[in-house]
């Protein structure tokens, strides 16, 4: 049940020594795969035979930044859970936890999705990209890289869920103008308030000159 | 959030058995932007989560000389990208980019929008005026409903035990014809509207009289509404500025806001007005360029 052959990291973390302590405890719940028990209506056709997950945990496979994870989530886990909390993969901030703030975008099929708001079972069988596929090696992606430019962060929490949601725009359409960009962002909010560092970044990755 | 169950049927005969089974212990999951939040924050209490996204026809748009038919969970993005939704349905695609931000516009969907029954869902309006069909799946088979008639009271709606919205259809806009939604509120995106209206009009030949119009508004009753007094009131008139105004204050009388932390009553009232005028122009404006 433990994941920590799948984690990006090797060694054991504290993550992984409290995973275990945690997959202990459940195991005796008995994992899922067991189906739903309901009371189908005289003259409805059974439900009985609809493979239900939960309410323990399911093993799930999930292929992040081109990996195939696996791991053993409940179905009320979220996909920004099972990244951070279940397979380690902490780019995704977990900010607002209610679908607001941005901190925990990933892509999902190449399009911006807030991982808080999405359960990791939905997840099975897409790509899924986070902050952590912007930098290959000691290489960082343009996108960071402009951003570490032009001091576009303060605190930087919310960095990984801006870097993320601007690489969705600039893959989807790499001519986007600067107010393509933005438009991309409108979910996305630094408490900080670092924009007009942010602005001179994307001004800078599309290539066009910043009217000061 | 609380412990719950999660299914994924393949078929809608599979759903309507699970959630006829269920009843309210088990929520239809679409794009689940309104649903997780619901129930991590404690707002919604359910057993069990029946996500309709592998059942192809859910998140299959089709598009075609009849008209358009969206699959209920089918997201937003989805609908806006569209080229063929993009040119025959700008009114539509006015309220699919302005539901939350990107990352929620990938997910959430207007079968979401119309099932969460918000009296301020953005969708409703604009489908209103576009005269959309909801085409609902049950234990007694398919049955269709206005959309006007779907919401019943806040966070209520028409489905019964066992039932899910499957699709919205909206027929082909004819020759003249033109639609906008246009919402206001106090930030530039990612907020609930204050007041939300959609708008819908048929231009004659001549591009100069209006034959025919519906109007939709949203975030000032406890349900979406169509005024129909208003729009029937541009009928046969060029939409000139007293038949606007005219339109406008049939509408307002129509509204009957509360007042909460978005906006107090009189407020609302007189932002319904002004967004009529301005919806129905970005309408008659696209109905002359058709």
């Amino acid at each position: 049940m433990s994941s920590s052959k799948d984690s990006p990291k090797s060694g054991l973390s504290r993550r992984d020594f409290l995973r275990a302590g945690g997959a202990a405890a459940t195991s005796v719940t008995g994992l899922a795969g067991a189906t739903l028990e309901t009371q189908a209506q005289p003259g409805q056709p059974p439900a009985s035979h609809i493979p239900v997950l939960g309410p323990g945990p399911a093993k799930i496979s999930l292929n992040v930044n081109g990996r195939e994870m696996s791991t053993a989530v409940e179905p009320r886990v979220t996909l920004l859970d099972a990244l951070r909390n279940y397979l380690d993969v902490t780019g995704c901030k977990r900010v607002c936890d209610r679908g607001t703030c941005g901190a925990c975008t990933v892509m999902l099929e190449g399009k911006p999705v807030y991982s808080c708001s999405m359960l990791a079972v939905e997840a099975q069988g897409k790509a899924i990209r986070t902050a952590e596929s912007l930098v290959d090696g000691g290489k960082l992606d343009p996108v960071p890289e402009k951003f570490v430019q032009f001091d576009a962060q303060q605190c930087g929490f919310c960095t990984p869920g801006f870097v993320v949601a601007m690489r969705a725009v600039l893959d989807r359409n790499p001519k986007a103008t600067p107010e393509d960009v933005e438009q991309g962002l409108q979910g996305n909010i630094c408490r900080c308030g670092t924009y007009e560092q942010m602005r001179d970044a994307i001004y800078s990755l599309c290539n066009r000159p910043r009217r000061s | 959030m609380k412990d719950i169950d999660y299914a994924a049927p393949k078929t809608l005969a599979e759903a309507v058995a699970l959630l006829d089974g269920k009843g309210d212990r088990a929520r239809v999951l679409a794009g689940g932007t309104d649903l997780i939040v619901q129930v991590r924050e404690g707002r919604r209490d359910i057993d069990v989560m029946v996500d309709v996204k592998r059942i192809p026809d859910l998140t299959r748009l089709t598009v075609d000389a009849n008209g358009l038919r969206i699959g209920a969970a089918t997201p937003c993005c989805d609908i806006y990208e569209h080229p063929e939704v993009k040119k025959s349905y700008p009114g539509l695609v006015d309220a699919a980019f302005l539901i939350g931000g990107i990352q929620i516009q990938s997910r959430a969907s207007l079968g979401g929008n119309l099932c969460n029954s918000s009296p301020a869902g953005d969708a409703i309006p604009a489908l209103i005026a576009l005269g959309a069909v909801c085409v609902i799946a049950g234990p007694k088979g398919e049955r269709e409903l206005p959309v006007e008639s779907f919401c019943v009271s806040p966070g209520r709606n028409a489905l019964a035990r066992g039932e899910l919205l499957a699709a919205i259809k909206i027929s082909a806009p004819r020759t003249g014809s033109g639609a906008a939604y246009l919402r206001f509120i106090p930030r530039n995106e990612m907020d609930i509207a204050v007041v939300g209206v959609g708008v819908s009009v048929v231009l004659d030949a001549a591009k100069s009289k209006v034959v025919a119009a519906r109007i939709g508004l949203g975030a000032v009753a406890p349900t979406p509404l169509l005024v129909k007094d208003a729009a029937d009131a541009l009928v046969g008139t060029t939409a000139d500025d007293a038949a606007v105004e005219n339109a406008a204050s049939l509408a307002q009388a129509a509204a009957k806001p509360i007042s909460d932390m978005r906006g107090d009553a009189d407020y609302r009232k007189h932002l319904v007005a002004v967004l009529v005028k301005r919806t129905l122009a970005i309408a008659l404006e696209r109905a002359r360029k058709s």
